[in-house]
């Protein structure tokens, strides 16, 4: 199974809970954003009641859990915006 | 030209940056930090954000009120980091030939600007501190 890098970026309440903003994942092909966030509620005791992942940035702009991560993504939740 | 700053905000500034000689008017809209939320003192209010994509949320959104508003032109700065009470966090200036775009155009900004740029607050108080939007709904299987 071939490999990817992705950087997974923490912002705000998640830079806490995870006590860094980057991490760099080594991931397999077909690898999802929905599945990153699953993999962070099993590392995080604190994420784990969130069975939804909240909004996904990929590359600095919104997109789906859905979406199939690709090598060098740059990856980022969203917790609830509170601008202005 | 940057949506961001980490500077108290000149509102001025934004005026002059963007009214032209056939704006008769322009409405300025500012966000403050307020000494209370939900009934719980506030002292201060940390800001932070996603940077790169918060600029290019607020470009998005400029382009699209503007081009909702062909007359009006709008500024927007908002500020991060640490700010106290009375602080301004955000401004808004929309300019048009004649007042009603501009209200109009300055509310939809402002609205926008709150549903989707990745900018977060946590409040510092007497009784602690806390990230906006998060807490409160632990167990609810979403956030």
């Amino acid at each position: 199974m071939r490999t990817m890098k992705v950087r997974l970026l923490f912002f705000a309440v998640l830079r806490d809970i995870a006590g860094t903003d980057m991490h760099e994942l080594a991931l397999s092909d077909g690898t999802t954003a929905r599945d990153v966030w699953q993999s962070l509620r099993g590392q995080y005791a604190k994420l784990s009641d969130y069975t939804q992942p909240p909004m996904i940035a990929i590359n600095e702009t919104y997109a789906t859990p859905e979406t199939v991560l690709r090598d060098g993504d740059e990856l980022a939740f969203i917790p609830p915006v509170a601008g202005g | 030209m940057s949506y961001l700053t980490d500077e108290p905000i000149d509102p001025h500034a934004l005026v002059r940056r963007v009214m032209r000689p056939s704006d008769g008017a322009y409405v300025l809209f500012e966000g403050v930090v307020r000494n209370h939320h939900h009934g719980k003192a506030v002292e201060s209010i940390f800001y932070d954000a996603y940077r790169p994509m918060a600029e290019k949320e607020m470009e998005l959104i400029v382009r699209d009120v503007e081009s909702r508003f062909p007359d009006v032109a709008l500024a927007v700065v908002h500020r991060l980091g640490h700010l106290v009470v009375g602080d301004s966090s955000i401004a808004i200036v929309a300019c048009s030939p004649h007042r009603a775009e501009s209200f109009e155009a300055c509310r939809m900004t402002i609205d926008r600007i709150k549903q989707t740029v990745p900018i977060w607050k946590k409040e510092r108080g007497p009784d602690g501190e806390e990230w906006l939007g998060w807490q409160g709904n632990d167990g609810q299987g979403q956030c």
